[in-house]
């Protein structure tokens, strides 16, 4: 194979020395972490390798020498290069040099066999950017589901066992040249530590904030969970409201951010600034929001729009209902039902007209204090929303279930009817329809009622369709209200912009670049990092959202049309209770 | 070292492929489409800005036209963006791996590495293309736990799509490198 030398672009520059890092036997590649600088003591050079290796558990050696011979000026400096080689002795022996008067560089490994004469192999430079890869993690394309984390995480590819050596190095970079060390090293960091004041700031403050909002949020859920809140029907209430399961999800994650222990792994440090960032750009859209309500007296302006706009919605059901119980679309309706039918829907609507009526005077107060929780969050703001909208159709709702019931009732008497019609009946012990004969009155009878319900099918399937078609017209306005709010809470805002700024920080794979070549010269390339994409960043930083989704698939959703049963496209996680 | 040659896609369109040696375990193919011509962009413009003026002559809303020219200047741009690949590029690298390379006409560039421990065989493969057989280039992986099984199969050069005898060329120096890497690989 091919030996490739993985040299730091940052050392180009560097004077001659000692060069120092890990040797991978199985990919034949030498990655090269730094470079030792004359005047030096080779014990203490080995002393410092022993230190970093029970550091950072990384194998690190003397794998050759670099000579810089644009700088020096005499040559004498080879021959004590090569000294050097019997007492750092590794197998094999780097020698890389930059040449005076060209731009290329000369390479040689040298293979110490145990029969005494020194084999030459071929070497291939790779150049990468040290800070880049220090600083940046790498995603597999596919984790094997047998790949464990941890150590072993070294064995499973090449590049994965770089990135892993140079990271794994950080105390070899921890001394700059600054410092009176014995050994003078030349790495990223030699021209002085990098770090961050802010940085270092919110490292400090982070400490009591997050023992001061633990304590703050545990008082929170110890509140919410006394068991005053277990008396019905609060419960059910709770329930059906997608308010006070938004507010115990933010809850959730504001929790995780504050915890006081630290992040485990990269990916948690990640959903933990995920979910900080989505909180604050969350709580800033609400305040926005609330600054736009409450100037120039909107609040009042929605106030006195609801009233006409719920008075609006109940005329046009009215209309309906009219057209209902004439001759609708041409169709001939029982008069006798769709009169029974249609009157019972009309004194529902003026019942709930005057409840609005004798609710009015105090929209405006109430509304006011709803929009106060705006500041909380948009996505507990469009929470509310479609909580009030489920409110102000809660006549829809329930002339949907009037309906519903009544026309299930309608088709489970004529599915049975039409069994007795045939001379069969449903065996309730085994589960499935047998014969079975019956008497001439019972016959009588079930015949008689067959045709009856059957001449009443049309008018109870054209109401039930009128109020499923409204009913649906409602969730599909709560379903979008939905997708909005986990759009909001899934979104892993932190990640992309990290992607779209520092792209390095996320690297899917490398990519090389083949760098000017001249015949009978080691073969160079450049390393970068290559980003990962967008749409994968999404899909890995994904954060989880509430599971208010659909749990029907569209088949099952046009049978319980189709037979009457009640939907509840969002029923609550009942069976997750903790 | 750098020749280049003149070969056809399926379709008949010209493409040039540029073949640099740069060692004798490093090659790496320029495969060239033709760029965006000046021909089709004017025709598809006068086209949506016909349709547009005839619908504005319908409704008098001068919405459309600015609609339409906006609706050209985004479809131009994303077409350049995301759809157009002027050069496709394969660097093949002895003991270290195979990079795909697609450079789009508004200069991004989309790469793809795969490591030689994840390479089992470049090989010329046939496939039913709309009414069409065609040959392909592809690069089969295997998991490096199950060396005998292929797990997944990589096309290359799919947006220029070429002949046999461009493919030939390139498989040929293909093999040779993966040949030269499999001999040395066996010895220590």
């Amino acid at each position: 194979m091919v030996l490739k030398a993985f040299f730091p672009t940052c050392c180009a520059s560097a004077d001659s020395g000692l060069l120092v890092g890990r040797w991978v036997p199985e990919q034949s590649s030498a990655v090269i972490l730094a470079v030792v600088h004359f005047p030096f003591i080779p014990i203490q050079v080995k002393e410092l390798l022993a230190q970093v290796h029970k550091a950072s558990q990384v194998q690190v050696a003397v794998l050759g020498t670099w000579c810089h011979r644009q700088q020096e000026p005499e040559e004498s400096l080879g021959h004590f290069l090569e000294g050097l080689g019997a007492i750092f002795s590794h197998d094999p022996w780097l020698q890389l040099c930059r040449e005076k008067g060209t731009r290329f560089w000369s390479c040689k490994a040298t293979y110490h066999q145990l029969q005494g004469t020194p084999t030459e192999d071929q070497v291939m430079l790779i150049f990468y950017d040290q800070r880049k890869l220090l600083l940046s993690w790498l995603h597999p394309p596919a984790a094997l589901p047998d790949c464990q984390a941890g150590d072993s995480a070294a064995s499973t590819g090449g590049l994965a066992d770089i990135f892993d050596t140079v990271a794994r190095s950080e105390v070899l970079f921890r001394n700059d040249q600054f410092d009176e060390g014995p050994v003078r090293l030349s790495h990223w960091q030699s021209e002085g530590m990098e770090a961050s004041i802010l940085v270092e700031l919110a490292k400090q403050a982070s400490g009591p904030i997050c023992l001061l909002m633990t304590s703050l949020l545990s008082l929170l859920s110890a509140a919410s969970a006394c068991r005053l809140w277990k008396l019905w029907p609060l419960p059910f209430i709770r329930s059906k409201l997608s308010t006070c399961e938004q507010l115990q999800h933010r809850l959730k994650h504001l929790s995780f951010i504050f915890s006081t222990e630290k992040a485990q792994s990269p990916m948690q440090l990640m959903r933990k600034a995920n979910m900080l960032v989505s909180v604050i750009l969350d709580v800033a859209l609400g305040l926005l929001l609330l600054s736009w309500l409450h100037s120039n007296n909107r609040i009042g302006q929605l106030a006195n729009a609801l009233v006409p706009v719920a008075d609006y919605v109940a005329e046009e059901l009215q209309h309906l209902l009219q057209w209902l119980m004439g001759a609708p679309a041409g169709l001939k309706m029982n008069r006798a039902l769709d009169q029974v039918l249609g009157r019972f829907f009309l004194y529902h609507i003026h019942l709930w007209i005057s409840y609005i009526h004798l609710m009015s005077p105090f929209i405006e107060h109430i509304l006011w204090h709803v929009g106060l929780s705006a500041c909380l969050g948009l996505t507990v703001a469009l929470s509310i929303l479609s909580d009030i909208i489920a409110l102000l159709t809660f006549h829809i709702y329930c002339f949907y279930v009037y309906g519903a019931r009544l026309y299930c009732l309608k088709i489970y008497g004529l599915s049975s009817l039409w069994r007795l019609f045939r001379g069969k009946k449903w065996n309730v012990l085994r589960q499935r329809v047998d014969s079975c004969s019956y008497d001439l009155d019972q016959l009588f009878i079930g015949t008689l009622l067959f045709t009856i319900l059957v001449f009443l099918l049309p008018t109870t399937a054209l109401y039930y369709l009128v109020f499923t078609l409204l009913r649906l017209l409602v969730i599909t306005v709560q379903g979008i209200i939905h997708l909005l709010v986990d759009f909001i809470n899934s979104l892993p805002l932190y990640s992309l912009g990290l992607r779209l700024c520092r792209p390095y920080r996320l690297a899917a794979g490398v990519k090389f670049r083949v760098l000017e070549q001249e015949k009978g010269r080691p073969l160079r390339l450049l390393m970068q990092i290559n980003p990962l994409h967008y749409s994968h960043v999404v899909h890995t930083y994904r954060l989880s959202s509430c599971g208010c989704h659909p749990k029907h698939s569209w088949g099952s959703l046009c049978r319980k049309l189709f037979f009457g049963e009640l939907i509840y496209p969002w029923r609550q996680r009942e069976d997750k209770q903790d | 070292m750098e020749e280049e040659k003149s070969f056809s896609d399926i379709c008949g369109g010209r493409l040039a492929l540029r073949r640099r040696y740069y060692s004798p375990y490093c090659c790496e193919f320029g495969l060239s489409s033709p760029r965006l011509s000046l021909r089709s962009l004017t025709a598809v413009t006068c086209a949506v800005w016909l349709a547009a003026y005839g619908l504005f002559t319908l409704c008098e809303n001068s919405m459309i036209l600015s609609a339409a020219i906006f609706i050209t200047i985004i479809g131009l741009l994303g077409y350049l963006h995301f759809v157009k690949i002027d050069q496709e590029t394969l660097l093949i690298i002895d003991s270290l791996g195979i990079q795909m390379t697609s450079s789009y006409a508004s200069g991004k560039e989309s790469t793809t590495f795969i490591e030689m421990d994840k390479v089992k065989d470049v090989i010329i493969n046939e496939a039913i293309y709309m009414q069409k057989v065609i040959y392909y280039l592809c690069i089969l992986l295997k998991d490096p736990g199950k060396p005998h099984e292929i797990s997944r199969v990589v096309p290359v050069f799919q947006s220029a799509k070429p002949r046999l005898d461009c493919l030939i060329e390139v498989y040929r120096s293909c093999q040779e490198i993966l040949a030269h890497q499999k001999a040395t690989s066996t010895s220590p």
